[in-house]
């Protein structure tokens, strides 16, 4: 399978915000906590919904959260 | 990576279920008729019992290991989310193709007028291989990453 360029911030938000365990993040947006590893390693893209459900969690913006690399910087 | 172990997603345990299961089930059936051919034409021994209890078998086996893992831990019994739907989707997709190749090749056979026993058979492996194949698809899904395109 093609490796997603999606990155994410989710570990170090996280940390951030108490030491939030991923199964409090699960339980908050209502996934399993094995879906979060996958999202925080990269294993899974969640759908745009999901992504925002997880920003507001973190009050971040979508920006701070999920990062794709801008092809214009790109050599 | 343990089967029993809280890593695992209650979605992927079920997946190992079902493909145990079924390779269990179909490795019986075949011990049982091949075991009863010796000396007599394969088109001759009898399958239907077999087939029928492998099958009972089946089902019960899965709905006790279901119970297990759900006993296991019971925190994560019967949860899904989006992720497990969408592997579950994608993996019932890849395992459709082998209920289209058996009954295109049960209909080949029938029109042959081969023996009974082939075209029973044939039905019966493409059952068995649709499953494997949708259970192997989630699993690796579940372990190599999934991302929808």
């Amino acid at each position: 399978m093609k490796p997603t360029r999606v990155t994410n911030s989710i570990r170090a938000l996280r940390f951030a915000n108490g030491e939030m365990t991923q199964a409090e993040l699960a339980d908050r947006i209502g996934v399993t906590r094995q879906t979060i590893i996958a999202i925080e390693h990269g294993r899974y893209s969640p759908s745009l919904e999901m992504a925002f459900q997880i920003a507001q969690v973190f009050g971040a913006s979508l920006d701070d959260v999920f990062q794709y690399p801008d092809p214009h910087t790109e050599k | 990576m343990s089967f029993m172990g809280a890593e695992m997603a209650y979605e992927e345990k079920s997946a190992w279920i079902m493909m145990l299961v079924t390779v269990g089930a179909y490795a019986a059936y075949l011990i049982i008729v091949l075991g009863r051919a010796e000396g007599i034409p394969l088109t001759d021994v009898s399958y239907v019992s077999a087939l029928f209890w492998t099958i009972g078998v089946a089902i019960v086996a899965n709905i006790v290991l279901h119970m297990v893992v759900a006993m296991a831990a019971p925190k994560d019994a019967g949860k899904t989310d989006q992720r497990d739907r969408e592997i579950n989707r994608f993996g019932e997709y890849a395992g459709q193709a082998f209920v289209i190749i058996g009954a295109v090749a049960a209909l080949g056979m029938a029109m042959a007028e081969l023996d009974h026993f082939w075209i029973a058979n044939v039905i019966y492996l493409a059952f068995v291989l649709s499953a494997i194949l949708a259970s192997l698809a989630k699993i690796i899904a579940y372990c190599r990453g999934f991302r929808p395109s």
